[in-house]
């Protein structure tokens, strides 16, 4: 077999981008997890509109942190209340315990540090709702092992040297990190096919996304308490 | 075709036209102001401009702080051949930023001030003579009670928005601390909740050059009658060596780049000649920049202001910065520019923190801006994008209750 040094991309077996479910039935989903009238902060709230939902439909007194100038720009058309900032400079302008609800919706991927970030949105908000992408999805696994170059997904798609997703992990891989932190996982929902699947078998490999709903484990606690279904 | 679309849209852009100042009397006795420093003062006559109509539930006004050296003339022109507009002309008037379509704007000179609101150039009517070095001290707390007072006197109990930059930004959180239930939002840009070690640095340097002027004559410069005429007398070459150095700290190392570089003024080369005062562009725009800032403003005002200036710091005043930001329920659009060195996003981040842990509606954006602090004068287009659906979401929220 001739070994090609350049080969063009196009020729290439048509790679496998992941579906990424779609924004509403996040939000959807999100929305489930939070109960009425309670204080919730947005981190890369984009336009604002998941908190526009939660204050019109669930009277929640709501805050948004987003970078982006025109993201910020829409939800001030919203009337939603955004600090312009960057996720990977930390929370400074959030006191301890400001909120009951810290949401980080497919963005832990693209922070430089994952953990700290988690840490910060623990230390704001009573609970944390994090929406992370799967790539211990078995298509994913399989582009892989067949094209022997890193994936590329449909919403994301990016090449290596260009994308924003700076840490590709697993569902196993955040649990792992999970146990490490002294964090519960309250509730996890897998995410397959566009469809949210609360105890979906083998989720490591059917799962496109998953929803984490986490909070600082008790002292007495032993960490990960809950332990989700083994798979993957 | 797309452009003369933009010539019609610039034809009918015409602003809020012909405008007159007016003024008012405040505090006359006995109901004379108590200022922060207890003693009391008044009468004070108030110099305002007001663009736009008051709707016939007062619930649309919208009132313009301006900064250290701004006056009541914010939009428009008071003659048909006015070179220039107000200052903020471009954020001001129908279908711009401050829609007068839509709001009701009031702009008013200051306390202590020099255009129009009773300051130390004004003629004392208890000895017929200039306050001067009488007038009594007085802080951006006191400013804000008489421009409170004076919307008062319009008869509007609760304003839409108070807005205003620098000095204008620190009179709006002042607002918000001391008059909570007077307004409805709060817009403070390139400002802070104090100013900075830096700020009366730069402040200090700037008095100290109008006393070190032989002319100051302890601010007794004011000749014996006749109207005022500033640049005529007192201490010119300090007013203007004070101004020059503060419009420094207004721009930023990237404009003046731009703007000047290192280019000469009159030759291509240089004359190697000590005493030549203007020889770099930026020296005569800074000549050039003091010379017109003595026509038009008074030394003792100058030194007033800015000594309230450096007495601002709502922290030490109200114990904690929530605790004077947090007894309002308006919201909050705070600003700053990334190239304003003399009011930094630090400090207008220290603005939002307090607002957060106070659970209030607060919205920040750190702006793109070469112009350093002058960027809120400058970037009215960008600035228009956000005061508009911010005014307009405000006054859907308090209309609906």
């Amino acid at each position: 077999m001739a070994f090609v040094l350049h080969e063009p991309r196009l020729m290439t077996v048509k790679r496998y981008c992941y579906i990424d479910p779609e924004a509403a039935l996040i939000d959807r989903l999100l929305m489930d997890q939070i109960e009425r009238g309670s204080r919730v902060l947005d981190l890369g709230c984009g336009d604002g509109r998941l908190l526009c939902r939660l204050r019109d439909e669930l009277e929640c007194s709501i805050l948004g942190i987003e970078l982006d100038h025109q993201q910020v720009v829409a939800s001030i058309c919203k009337g939603v209340p955004v600090i312009q900032g960057d996720l990977d400079e930390g929370l400074q302008e959030i006191p301890d315990g400001a909120f009951d609800y810290a949401v980080l919706s497919q963005t832990l991927q693209q922070v430089l540090k994952p953990k700290e970030l988690l840490q910060q949105m623990l230390r704001v908000a009573r609970k944390t709702l994090v929406v992370v992408p799967n790539f211990g999805h078995w298509r994913v696994r399989l582009q892989l092992l067949l094209t022997g170059r890193a994936p590329v997904t449909n919403t994301l798609p990016y090449d290596w040297y260009n994308t924003p997703n700076l840490h590709l992990l697993s569902m196993l891989d955040f649990r792992d990190l999970i146990a490490r932190m002294q964090i519960r996982i309250v509730r996890e929902i897998p995410i397959v096919r566009g469809r949210p699947v609360p105890r979906a078998w083998a989720a490591n490999l059917r799962a496109d996304s998953a929803l984490f709903v986490l909070e600082q484990a008790a002292e007495t606690a032993p960490a990960a308490s809950i332990q989700p279904p083994p798979n993957g | 075709m797309a452009s003369e679309i933009a010539d019609a849209v610039a034809a009918d852009d015409v602003g809020v036209g012909l405008v007159q100042t007016q003024s008012i009397e405040l505090f006359e006795p006995p109901h004379k102001l108590v200022l922060d420093s207890g003693e009391t003062f008044g009468p004070i006559s108030v110099a305002y401009e007001t663009y736009g109509e008051l709707s016939p539930k007062k619930d649309n006004a919208v009132f313009v702080c301006h900064a250290l050296t701004g006056d009541a003339h914010v939009a428009g022109k008071h003659h048909p051949d006015d070179k220039k507009s107000g200052w903020w002309d471009a954020l001001i008037g129908p279908g711009r930023g401050l829609d007068t379509n839509r709001y009701f704007v009031i702009c008013a000179n200051v306390l202590g001030g020099c255009q129009g609101t009773t300051g130390p150039i004004t003629t004392n009517p208890a000895t017929g003579r200039p306050y001067g070095m009488t007038f009594p001290f007085i802080t951006v707390g006191d400013m804000v009670t008489v421009h409170y007072e004076l919307v008062r006197a319009l008869g509007i109990e609760r304003l839409l928005s108070v807005i205003g930059g620098s000095l204008g930004g620190m009179q709006v959180l002042e607002w918000a601390a001391r008059y909570p239930e007077s307004l409805c939002s709060a817009i403070c840009l390139a400002a802070a909740a104090k100013l900075s070690a830096q700020g009366i640095a730069f402040n200090a340097v700037g008095r100290r050059a109008i006393f070190a002027d032989p002319n100051f004559q302890n601010g007794n410069y004011y000749s014996a009658d006749g109207p005022r005429k500033y640049g005529e007398e007192g201490p010119r070459y300090g007013l203007a060596l004070a101004r020059m150095l503060a419009h420094i700290t207004y721009l930023s190392e990237v404009s003046i780049e731009r703007k000047f570089g290192r280019r000469l003024q009159h030759s291509d080369q240089h004359s190697y000649e000590l005493l030549k005062e203007t020889e770099f562009q930026i020296e005569s725009y800074l000549h050039y920049q003091g010379k017109r800032f003595i026509e038009r403003f008074d030394a003792n005002s100058y030194l007033y202001l800015t000594r309230a200036m450096d007495y601002f710091d709502l922290t030490a005043r109200y114990g904690s910065l929530e605790q004077a930001l947090g007894r309002t329920e308006a919201r909050f659009l705070v600003a700053s520019y990334k190239t304003d060195w003399l009011f930094p996003s630090s400090q207008s981040r220290e603005i939002v923190a307090a607002l957060v842990k106070a659970r209030r509606h607060v919205t920040y954006l750190e702006l793109d801006s070469v112009f350093g602090h002058d960027s809120f004068l400058i970037e009215v287009d960008q600035l228009a994008e956000l005061v508009i659906p911010f005014l307009r979401e405000t006054y859907r929220h308090a209309t609906r209750r």
